[in-house]
């Protein structure tokens, strides 16, 4: 077959290249405007702070989601282990701050191991193998929990979700932390560099003597981790461990997230900064239309035409 | 001269290849007959220990709410045969039952075809949106999720709203109504499912459904209507997901909001362990009632039990879920 | 015009990114005639097949049938007039039974619009036994052997009502039997007077069954004609665009002794062996030595490359090192030990495209180039500059994307890949494939610097001269074995295609 390189990418795909790639930002500039315009108090450090800490779950979750579908792959688990993770929650508190949290992030970690065994030393698909979880996991943290909401009255745990530290809030500041770190791994290390060489060319990969099986298992690992970090900020905001809510359709604004932020489905190219701009975006998109006064079913119907649109004008791009 | 090549595979004439196919459909026939044989032991063990179990009455609630999930899991399995998903079908259930009781004032007919036309017109654009641009099921779906949803929402005043059906309207039937005992839906359950089964396997259109899941490009090559089969069943699954719900609108006589959360999931769940393949390609209704029994046996038993976590039901879903796809993956195997 | 045509192609082009793959080809089939089309990978056969049976529409020129222009828009007209292919890969759908894989699309129905089973079954046994198969047609398809799938396919082709049917490269895959089993069918269809386009590259078989032959080569149409006058040499002289005399002095001119015979192999690769895809292959390469790999396609030759770095699993067989063994089917070890292998395929199993060329240079090598898995940026670009240069990779930048260079190129950066491992033995399956003539001539030159420089060198090419130009020792493939060994003068085109051809020795004046 003769060669088709491409030598020069048309301008059509070199704009739609480009509108998948910064798309986030002008979109974001946008409804910042008209915020600022017709919206009375947007403008307020309170709003700022209500808005940064609603997005921040979401943009936490959406790190690790990233991470994953840079390698092609995806993880419909996430909320189910951020019901878990709350759930365990209240069975540790009595122990101490920082071993609930720990053992919520262990669960989150196991469930990641656990996703990440089944895609690369299995060989399930993502979407299959993440299903098991989906399915079972929120049953599983409703069991752990027996079913009932807890409220959370411990003062340090609580002050995670509603406290500032260098006056951020809290979860803010995770977030913000966390995107650095990803950035970084994504950018700087090795394990970054692999997992999106991975994700670009899989069999290359492999040729390339990759460890391509250990680092789809971290990849899982993290989002799971991630995922149980966003659990245990969400009930420290909440005040109440509720596993039958918290996180759920979580897989579904972290996916919007990092689409429209930028990165691909099809892998190879992790966007960090996009990816969180795709979480302050979603929250502002919801917050405009809360605050014009257009309800809840308007607002799920409108991130269900951002998600189409944000995944038909990626796919255009890899068309080859 | 040439000697005829026989059919019965030659030893050493690639039985890889051989082997993987026999394999994999080993995988659904095994699934399906283990399917089987866990539901028997299963009603077995619940006649046995739980006297309430062989009831008639116990048994015939038992096939009435096997009904419902039926109908949806009957256009999944469509749906999974040619190689797709459709995360929708919770969300358009509850939408059809809104819609089905917000029809009923207007008589049966219109509480019938309310729900059909949204819900077919919701799985119709899935079918376009996978088939004409090529974007993976499962995020068209899950957007659809999310849109049924918000429209739900949208025609209920934030959820606020619980459409009631009249008490005297002849739509009620169609959920109460009962014939020889069993309630109707199980009925249309059935018909539906038979005629779902001559469908996929006595149709040209049925073929097309097993080919575009099973080697998508040879389809293609084939000349077969790729795109068209795979708008058609998602249209189907938005049909009877829309369909189930208005049945179970009728059975509840109102138009519950808050059904139908992770019903998508317990609709996946029993295909596959019916023994349909995850990845496309091969399966049967049989195997999909198969599991929908199981299910529910299962959750009868759990309630027969009465101590256990209601929750335990969907742990148990995913456990065995998470064992037959392992299973399918192993049975697989063998590819180059 | 041809007024036995049955199909005709004039002055077709057909152009991808500025690329011509077919560039003003004519010809014309007739009736009941076995037409052969043949050429090098990148010829434009594939181009034209899919052009033949709608899956490409031409940019230039016309289709006729029967005289009467035609324009296929899609496969399903093409077939609807008649047109049948066949190709390598068995392209039917292995779960569905037989009988169904026979007749999908156009099932045999009863009065009430279902398939009418019984009738389906019994006419393909019916039609499945005039090609010598015999059996339950309601198994599943992917139960048979390929051989059996393939005349299934074909059996499939022909019931269409095909007037014309289209084999790429349909022997590929089957034993020699089943081979018989297809000519043999070829021969009624030709007495039905189904024109058939048989592409390959088997010599024997071309001119076992072809009447006639075209050959393109780059695109363009080099030859039409009976194949009866042209002879073995003439015809691959065609394909490769040299000048027989060019070949016959070649073959002349190959002097030299095995300079390396007396020193101690560095790579030994011992009875490799792999279900159906290689038996008991053993290769030595010697440091500073290019041994050549040469065979057909299905030979076994990237198989051997890719059981040497450990990408094969393997039954059988060891490799050894320095003589130091390395661990089998592990990629890691065999890297770590001094092997790199580059990929046929690059744009499947070679470049990165998304990513940069600094970062496809240096993938294999992140381990070395970080501490604590931190890549350290200074180490990275001194690495990738010193490649850049000597190579003379042609980007506008290090931070390119790779995928908007030129084949050429692209290459390029998968050897700095390679040799960033600093390997000892490196293993090139088509260096060469698919780029420009001065990207060639490069990789060639650097072929020969790095053999001077003690890495001992495998060489897989399709390109005859290339081959024999480039290396000391050739090894001859053929359906998994080695079947013969060419050393120092010994390595002429003539003998290598011989010992492909198992015919014996031959003169290069035939």
């Amino acid at each position: 077959m003769t060669s088709t390189d491409t030598g020069t990418r048309s301008s059509r795909a070199r704009k739609s290249g480009w509108l998948q790639a910064y798309g986030v930002y002008l979109a974001v500039v946008v409804l910042l405007a008209f915020n600022l315009l017709f919206t009375a108090n947007f403008l307020s450090g309170a709003n700022f702070r209500t808005q940064l800490l609603q997005a921040a779950p979401v943009c936490i979750v959406a790190l690790g989601m990233a991470l994953v579908i840079g390698t092609e792959g995806v993880d419909l688990s996430v909320g189910a282990v951020m019901a878990l993770s709350a759930a365990l929650i209240p069975l540790y508190l009595g122990y101490g701050v920082f071993l609930s949290i720990l053992m919520a992030l262990a669960a989150g970690l196991v469930a990641g191991l656990f996703n990440g065994f089944l895609v690369a030393y299995i060989g399930i698909q993502p979407i299959v193998a993440t299903l098991a979880l989906l399915v079972g996991g929120r049953g599983l943290a409703l069991v752990i929990a027996e079913g009932r909401l807890v409220e959370v009255r411990n003062p340090e745990f609580l002050a995670l979700g509603n406290d500032d530290l260098f006056g951020i809030p809290v979860s803010v500041l995770v977030a913000a932390v966390l995107s650095v770190v990803v950035g970084l791994l994504v950018r700087r290390t090795t394990f970054g560099r692999r997992l999106v060489a991975i994700g670009g060319n899989r069999s290359a990969s492999t040729l390339a003597g990759l460890p391509v099986k250990p680092v789809l298992l971290g990849v899982y690992a993290l989002c799971g981790v991630f995922a149980a970090v966003a659990g245990v900020l969400a009930t420290a905001r909440l005040g109440a461990s509720d596993p039958a809510d918290t996180g759920m359709l979580m897989e579904l604004s972290a996916i919007t997230a990092v689409v429209v932020g930028g990165t691909p489905l099809t892998g190879g190219r992790v966007r960090v900064l996009g990816t969180v701009m795709g979480a302050v975006l979603m929250q502002l998109v919801h917050a405009t239309l809360i605050k014009h006064d257009l309800p809840d079913s308007t607002a799920q119907m409108v991130q269900a035409a951002i998600i189409v649109v944000a995944v038909y004008a990626a796919r255009e791009r890899s068309s080859r | 001269m040439t000697a005829p090549t026989s059919l019965v595979p030659p030893t050493d004439s690639a039985p890889e290849m051989a082997a993987r196919t026999r394999r994999e459909l080993m995988a659904g026939v095994l699934q399906r007959q283990g399917a089987a044989i866990v539901l028997v032991v299963m009603v077995a063990i619940a006649w046995l220990s739980y006297p309430h179990f062989g009831t008639a009455d116990n048994l015939r609630e038992l096939a009435l709410q096997s009904s419902f999930l039926a109908v949806i899991a009957l256009g999944m399995t469509f749906v999974i045969i040619s190689g797709g998903i459709d995360l929708s079908v919770g969300s358009v259930y509850a939408l059809g039952g809104v819609l089905a009781a917000y029809g009923s004032q207007w008589g049966f007919v219109v509480a019938l075809l309310l729900p059909l036309a949204v819900c077919g017109l919701i799985g119709l654009i899935n079918g376009l949106l996978v088939a004409k641009t090529g974007m993976a099921p499962f995020i068209v779906t899950l957007a659809s999720l999310l849109f049924a949803r918000g429209l739900l929402l949208a025609i209920t005043q934030e959820g606020a709203t619980t459409y009631k059906i009249a008490p005297d309207s002849d739509f009620l039937a169609l959920g109460r109504g009962t014939f020889l005992g069993l309630g109707i839906p199980v009925y249309v359950a059935l018909i539906l499912c038979v005629a779902g089964s001559v469908l996929l396997k006595q149709t040209r259109f049925g073929q097309s459904v097993f080919a575009t899941g099973g080697a998508e490009s040879s389809a293609l090559l084939m000349g077969l209507p790729v795109a068209r089969t795979k708008v058609s069943v998602y249209t189907m699954s938005g049909l009877l997901a829309g369909f189930a719900g208005a049945m179970t609108a009728a059975y509840l006589q109102s138009g519950v909001t808050v059904i139908g959360i992770g019903l998508e999931l317990d609709a996946i769940s029993v295909v596959v362990i019916g023994g349909t393949l995850l990845v496309g390609g091969a399966g049967t209704i049989l195997g999909t009632v198969i599991g929908v029994l199981l299910r529910n046996v299962i959750q009868n038993i759990i309630n027969q039990i009465g101590t256990l976590d209601s929750n335990f039901q969907s742990v148990v879903s995913g456990a065995f879920l998470l064992v037959v796809v392992v299973i399918q993956r192993f049975l697989a195997r063998a590819r180059k | 015009m041809d007024s036995n045509s049955v199909l005709e192609v004039i002055g077709v082009s057909k152009e991808f990114g500025g690329i011509k793959a077919l560039d003003d080809v004519t010809f014309a089939l007739r009736a009941g005639e076995v037409h052969g089309l043949v050429g090098e990978n990148g010829a434009g056969k594939s181009t034209l097949i899919k052009v033949l049976t709608g899956v490409y529409q031409p940019d230039g020129g016309e289709l006729r049938q029967l005289g009467e222009p035609v324009a296929f828009g899609t496969p399903v007209q093409a077939q609807a007039a008649g047109i049948s292919t066949i190709y390598q890969e068995v392209n039917l759908v292995p779960l569905l039974t037989i009988a169904g894989n026979v007749f999908l699309g156009r099932e045999p129905r009863t009065r009430f619009g279902l398939i009418d089973r019984p009738r389906m079954n019994a006419m393909a046994a019916d039609l499945l036994a005039g090609y010598g198969i015999t059996g339950d047609v309601r198994r599943p398809l992917g139960s048979l052997g390929v051989g059996a799938q393939q005349m299934v396919a074909l059996a499939r082709a022909v019931s269409v009502d095909a007037r014309v049917v289209i084999m790429d490269e349909p022997t590929s895959s089957l034993e020699p039997r089943e081979v018989e089993t297809l000519l043999a069918v070829i021969g009624r269809l030709k007495a039905q007077g189904i024109a058939v386009v048989y592409v390959s590259h088997r010599m024997d078989e071309l001119y076992r069954i072809c009447d006639r032959v075209t050959v393109l080569r780059d695109g363009k149409l080099v030859h039409t004609g009976d194949l009866a006058g042209l002879d073995r040499i003439e015809l691959v002289s065609l394909m490769l665009g040299r000048d027989i005399s060019d070949i016959r002095a070649h073959g002349a001119t190959s002097f030299g002794e095995d300079s390396h015979a007396e020193k101690e192999p560095l790579l030994r690769a011992e009875n490799l062996s792999s279900p159906h895809r290689l038996s008991e292959v053993s290769v030595t390469i010697r440091p500073g030595e290019v041994v050549g790999l040469a065979g057909l396609l299905g030979s076994g030759r990237s198989e051997t490359a890719r059981a040497i770095i450990g990408a094969l699993p393997l039954s059988g067989g060891t490799v050894l090192l320095g003589g130091k063994p390395v661990r089998a089917g592990n990629i890691a070890s065999a890297m770590r030990a001094g092997i790199s292998m580059l990929a046929e395929d690059r744009k499947a199993d070679g470049i990165i495209p998304n990513l940069s060329v600094r970062e496809n240079i240096v993938l294999a090598a992140l381990p070395r180039l970080s501490r604590f898995g931190v890549v350290s940026r200074s180490k990275q670009d001194k690495i990738v500059d010193t490649f850049v240069k000597r190579l003379r990779i042609k980007a506008s930048s290090p931070d390119q994307k790779v995928a908007e260079l030129s084949g050429g190129n692209q290459q390029k950066v998968l050897l700095a890949r390679w040799l960033c491992m600093e390997p000892r033995i490196l293993l090139l399956d088509e260096p060469t494939r698919g780029i420009d003539v001065g990207a060639k001539a490069e990789v060639q030159a650097l072929i020969d610097e790095l053999a001077a420089d003690g890495l001992g060198v495998l060489l897989i090419s399709s390109e005859m001269e290339e081959l024999i130009d480039g290396a000391d020792r050739v090894v001859v493939l053929r359906e998994g074995a080695v079947v013969g060994e060419l050393a120092g003068d010994q390595v002429t085109e003539g003998n290598v295609l011989a010992a492909i051809a198992a015919v014996g020795e031959r003169n290069s004046d035939d």
